[in-house]
């Protein structure tokens, strides 16, 4: 499709070169946080709240509110961005490292893959090099602020170097397993991987 | 699966719904078709090679190579000023498609169905109504859809039409900050209260789709669990600006 001029379109969102270094093909800056949501909110009562690591580990874990925040903490701050193509720029999140959650649950060699299941029945898979060595987080703050249910409060997974669908709102847990397993958008036409700066956006890209 | 691949699609009409919604009617060559619901991608391209896309939901039903959107204008916006101000009969436009495959509904899917829609967040279910009637399917549905005013509301005539039918499908106003005169419809936003006037009881599990501003889904679908429908059939997408509401 080389070639093709839209006639007219001269686009009014041109970002600056530093600005555009940071946006992967086919993105736009959007300076709100727009929420996309396969179905109704959840409500996660935090006494009732639990998170899980499963499957193929040697101790599989679970953590209440107050447990889980007695673990060792960790912030990110950088940039994000949704396949519906907005990217927010320079925004952060605090919680805990997945490597912090996998090391208490100590994975077995084969373990290769997790699935994160969620409150409300979403899943998503991601292969266990995407999550481990600091590139992957269970958030409960946002920009300093308990993160609001509509963004996956109380706690969502962060998984930041991918597209957004797989940063899981309302996340329950991990389960490994030795093989990888299509979560909820993946079996529904979007990329198994999703790896932005590739624009991994659907099946076949 | 093969890769959905980018395909030069020509505007062969022009319609405009409202003040800021138009109606692109395009035709698109080897178009595979699309389940009522699915939305596709636009690509823009500036002289310079500068590039915006964005996504917009199909509005019409199945119809071989034919593929229509209704896009509104947002001002501030970066493509809908172009597709709904610029682009003219004859223009061409890059697409790729069909995209999507939760919020979409087809009659062998049953009901009875609710269609809950806020502005320009009626076009993925105005495709779905649309199927129905073109399929001769009689599930008994139901669509409700708030608009600003009378002059706002996008596929007046048509909804008309449709629920004159008699076909089983019933379309249902409200009006949220201006009504004409002697209006005897609803005249505030969706709540609880008209969602189990207009809706379906819970025990008669329908499907359910959402669409429109994030507040308004957030609200519907919110109030929709806390009747006691079950959230698994409460199909939900969002629409219209991005950003916070």
């Amino acid at each position: 499709m080389g070639g093709f001029i839209s006639r007219g379109f001269r686009g009014r969102r041109r970002a600056g070169a530093e600005q555009a270094a940071r946006l992967p093909p086919g993105q736009y800056a959007e300076s709100g946080f727009p929420v996309l949501t396969a179905g109704p909110t959840p409500r996660v009562d935090l006494a009732d709240w639990r998170l899980k690591v499963e499957g193929l580990v040697r101790n599989p874990q679970e953590w209440t509110w107050e447990e889980a925040h007695a673990l060792p903490g960790s912030s990110f701050e950088g940039d994000i961005h949704c396949v519906t193509r907005w990217s927010k720029l320079g925004t952060s999140f605090a919680g805990v490292s997945v490597d912090t959650l996998l090391d208490a649950a100590e994975p077995l060699p084969e373990a290769s893959h997790m699935v994160a299941f969620c409150y409300g029945g979403y899943t998503t898979n991601l292969p266990l090099e995407d999550v481990r060595g600091g590139k992957a987080w269970v958030v409960w703050e946002h920009e300093g602020k308990p993160l609001p249910a509509e963004h996956g409060g109380p706690a969502r997974l962060l998984v930041p170097h991918l597209y957004f669908w797989k940063s899981a709102k309302w996340v329950a847990g991990l389960r490994l397993l030795d093989h990888d397993a299509p979560g909820f958008w993946e079996s529904l036409g979007y990329h198994n991987r999703g790896d932005p700066w590739r624009e991994e956006r659907y099946w076949g890209d | 699966m093969g890769r959905l691949s980018w395909r030069l699609s020509e505007v062969t009409d022009v319609r405009h719904e409202n003040a800021r919604v138009v109606t692109l009617a395009l035709q698109v060559p080897d178009w595979d078709g699309h389940l009522p619901g699915q939305h596709v991608d636009v690509r823009l391209t500036a002289e310079d090679g500068y590039q915006a896309e964005r996504a917009y939901s199909i509005a019409s039903a199945p119809d071989g190579s034919r593929v229509e959107l209704a896009v509104e204008r947002l001002d501030d916006g970066e493509v809908s000023p172009y597709l709904a101000g610029e682009l003219r009969r004859g223009d061409q436009l890059e697409l790729r498609g069909p995209v999507g495959g939760y919020f979409v509904w087809e009659p062998d899917r049953g009901g009875p169905l609710l269609l809950v829609g806020g502005g320009s967040g009626v076009a993925p279910l105005m495709a779905m109504v649309r199927h129905r009637a073109a399929t001769g399917s009689q599930v008994p549905t139901r669509l409700l859809y708030s608009s600003r005013s009378l002059e706002d509301v996008i596929f007046r005539e048509e909804l008309e039409r449709l629920d004159a039918a008699g076909d089983g499908l019933t379309v249902t106003h409200t009006l949220t900050r201006a009504q004409p005169p002697g209006w005897t419809g609803y005249a505030r936003r969706i709540d609880a209260v008209m969602l189990e006037e207009v809706g379906w009881r819970p025990g008669e599990r329908p499907l359910v789709y959402v669409c429109g501003p994030t507040r308004l889904v957030e609200a519907v679908a919110g109030q929709l669990v806390a009747l006691g429908h079950d959230p698994a059939r409460v199909r939900t997408e969002r629409f219209g600006p991005t950003g916070v509401p």
